[in-house]
């Protein structure tokens, strides 16, 4: 990123805090394997434990709840697969997956490998045009499948338009039939209060660069109660549920993260809802026909996502970008290729609207200069783009 | 002006965005997603359509400085080129995909898309040049690809950018390991890219069906059975197996195709020999069709034989008198006519004789 660029794309990753970046920096050159029992390995292993100590008590978790991985992917398939492992060695009549059709792919394509390769079955429960699970549909899928329900994973809030989940209603509802709730939060943190214990779910995914950790570094809360059948297997140093050598460092960062990042939480909140809200409403003087979509009240305060009709997403990205403007189309597959987002379709979206449509998120840097710059390029932009999308249209 | 790359991850583009950016363009570089479900890792000879290519790509425009992005055009491409493809085998003609994807892709869909986007002109990788709107052959014959651009009109021309027609591909992959470009080295794309295993019968009877049918002489004679008679190329010779030998016990070629009766004409390489050609839907490169018979040179297939020859339109048809025969020419080719090494404008063959 350029200095001068406009980085409106903190739900793809957000800069490291500064306190973290540097506790990170400087315990890289520290020595030991936290697994050590020489004196060096001790240091590493306090480190370690302190961070979790940390970590845990920002996010209302226990020390021993909290299993350290490389990230909101890898919680989310230790989560989907360990889970329905577990349920299904209990008793194999447990097949069933209940997954929100606005999952991450991190988590529909988990499931949707469990279908393929392990036997699953999958119901996908259906959202509102905002994006939003109602609790009475999740309950009516529990009651539908009594006694076959393996996990229900629904994530807390989407990384795509923003919606925030009714999770401590649907995981009360989960608690009831007697089926464990792990939920994506990958999004929520430093957006939204957080609060383990409180929330009912039995797992919670938790990723570090979303709120100013390192990359490459998050962690899954797993209630003790919970079992969970490991992915990795190894030295198990995590509750044997995971195992690898714990990456000290990024740990630290992570926890150092945590705390400032809960901290500011409820102020950061309000200024990125102002902020936003701004944002949302100059758009939309800005290109009346844009559509906001998601939902107005239940939405990560950082979040702003439209479609612009008779656009392309992407040809928007580019050219919101060739004027130092960054942000994202919500969705991208391995080749870097833009599809329709299923999360939009879900919501009933056109493939034309999904297609077209495109996300600014805020955040901790964020500034309202940023929104200035935008608001002034953003006319002209989808005007351009417009022009593009009727010459692309088939002829 | 504003320069779009079309980079297919392999050396040509990469040095020809590079050449772009030199000549002090506002190059970006796009790679172009042909595939619907791109394989990771390239395998054998297609240069392109797998997450791999795309990658080479990105890392190209890294080395250069300029922006990169993927533009999806599966969809078009499977309707233009793949669809196009097999319905023309299907009707008893042999098509020419690259042909038929620098016509509709990209100088089509993504030219239209570049220019309404604000880009003023799509450079390729391709080996021809273009001065003043001429389009002339690459000076390394061996890798001319003016042929497979013969078929633009004017108009896309005018928005056009070869910047490689000058160099020989020695030279362009020495500049190439100069400039630090991974792709330096990287083999030669050939074959049909969008089949994966270069069994082009396969991916045929696979979307027509196979449909037994007879092979026959020139006097109608069934002399062996066919398995679908899209399997077959005008000229072919292997893979025949016919039952009878010739009389004569000397080779036979494919004659002839006929998907509305399935069947395969064969006979001796001299019948093969085409000395007269009716083009249909001509293009002519400098905007208007000649007035009245010219000579110049005709060529038929992509790095075929170059023949003189006498051309003129009758009515909407191109008639094109070959002074020596070309052997194999089929239907669905495309004839180019060329003024020693310009390119005058080209056809859609629709009959020989």
């Amino acid at each position: 990123m350029n200095p001068t660029d406009i980085y409106l794309d903190h739900a793809a990753t957000t800069p490291m805090l500064p306190d973290a970046a540097q506790a990170l920096a400087a315990a890289l050159s520290d020595i030991g394997n936290a697994s050590s029992l020489h004196a060096s390995g001790r240091r590493a292993r306090r480190s370690v434990e302190e961070s979790r100590e940390r970590f845990a008590a920002a996010l209302g978790a226990r020390p021993s709840e909290v299993v350290f991985t490389a990230g909101g992917t890898e919680s989310d398939n230790l989560a989907v697969k360990g889970l329905f492992w577990s349920r299904r060695a209990d008793d194999p009549r447990f097949r069933r997956i209940l997954a929100s059709a606005v999952e991450h792919h991190a988590v529909l394509d988990a499931v949707e490998w469990l279908v393929a390769h392990e036997g699953a079955e999958a119901t996908w429960l259906a959202v509102d045009a905002t994006g939003r699970v109602h609790p009475e549909t999740l309950n009516d899928a529990l009651t539908d499948h009594a006694g076959e329900v393996a996990l229900v994973t629904v994530m807390a809030a989407n990384n795509e338009v923003g919606t925030v989940q009714p999770t401590a209603d649907l995981a009360g509802i989960a608690r009831e039939h007697g089926v464990p709730f792990h939920t994506d939060a990958v999004q929520s943190v430093g957006q939204l209060p957080i609060d383990f214990a409180a929330s009912g779910a039995d797992a919670m995914t938790i990723s570090g660069h979303k709120f100013g950790g390192p990359l490459g570094v998050g962690a899954l809360l797993l209630a003790r109660e919970a079992s969970c059948t490991p992915l990795l297997h190894g030295g198990g140093q995590e509750r044997d549920v995971h195992s690898g050598t714990l990456n000290v460092p990024s740990i630290l960062g992570l926890a150092v993260a945590v705390e400032e990042a809960v901290a500011d939480q409820p102020h950061r909140s309000v200024v990125l809802g102002a902020l936003r809200d701004d944002l949302v409403r100059r758009v939309c003087d800005e290109v009346p026909d844009a559509v906001l979509n998601g939902h107005r009240a239940h939405r990560l305060p950082g979040n702003a996502h439209f479609s612009f009709p008779g656009c392309e997403g992407d040809a928007l990205l580019m050219l919101l970008d060739a004027r130092g403007i960054e942000c994202s189309t919500g969705s991208a597959c391995s080749a870097g290729v833009a599809r329709a987002s299923h999360v939009l379709l879900a919501m009933g979206a056109s493939e034309e609207r999904a297609r077209g449509s495109l996300r600014f998120s805020l955040g901790h840097t964020s500034t309202t200069a940023d929104v200035d710059v935008l608001i002034e390029a953003i006319a002209p932009v989808v005007d351009r783009a417009r022009r593009a999308g009727l010459a692309t249209a088939r002829r | 002006m504003k320069v779009l790359a079309a980079m297919s991850g392999g050396v040509d583009s990469a040095v020809a965005a590079a050449h772009a950016a030199d000549a002090g363009h506002d190059v970006t570089g796009v790679h172009l997603a042909l595939s619907r479900t791109p394989a990771s890792l390239r395998t054998g000879a297609r240069g392109c359509c797998t997450a791999e290519d795309a990658r080479d790509a990105r890392r190209s425009a890294d080395v250069i400085g300029i922006p990169f992005y993927v533009w999806d055009l599966a969809e078009r491409f499977a309707a233009d080129v793949i669809d196009d493809f097999v319905a023309e085998y299907a009707a008893g003609r042999t098509p020419n995909p690259c042909l038929r994807c620098n016509e509709r892709i990209k100088f089509t869909a993504v030219l239209d898309r570049a220019v309404a986007l604000g880009f003023d002109a799509v450079a390729t990788g391709h080996h021809a040049r273009l001065d003043g709107g001429v389009l002339r052959r690459s000076v390394d014959l061996a890798k001319d690809q003016s042929y497979v651009l013969a078929v633009l009109t004017a108009a896309q021309l005018a928005r056009a950018i070869f910047p490689l027609g000058g160099m020989t591909k020695t030279q362009v992959r020495a500049e190439a390991a100069a400039r630090g470009l991974a792709v330096a080295d990287k083999p030669d794309s050939h074959d049909v890219c969008f089949i994966a295993d270069g069994d082009t019968a396969g991916f045929l009877r696979d979307r027509i069906g196979a449909a037994e049918g007879a092979v026959v002489d020139g006097d109608g004679a069934e002399v062996g059975r066919h398995s679908g008679a899209f399997a077959y190329t005008v000229g072919q010779r292997r893979g025949l197996a016919l039952a009878r030998p010739a009389p004569d016990g000397r080779p036979r070629y494919v004659l002839d195709i006929s998907p509305v009766t399935n069947t395969v004409t064969v006979g001796p390489a001299e019948a093969l020999d085409v000395h007269r050609v009716v083009g249909i839907r001509p293009v002519w490169t400098g905007g208007a069709a000649p007035a009245g018979p010219s000579a110049g040179l005709a060529q038929l297939r992509a790095h075929g034989d170059v023949v003189p020859c006498t051309a003129e339109m009758a009515g909407e048809r191109l008639e094109v008198r070959l002074h020596e025969p070309v052997r194999g020419v089929a239907r669905g080719q495309a004839i180019v006519l060329y003024d020693d090494d310009r390119v005058v404008g080209s056809a859609t063959v629709d009959a020989t004789g």
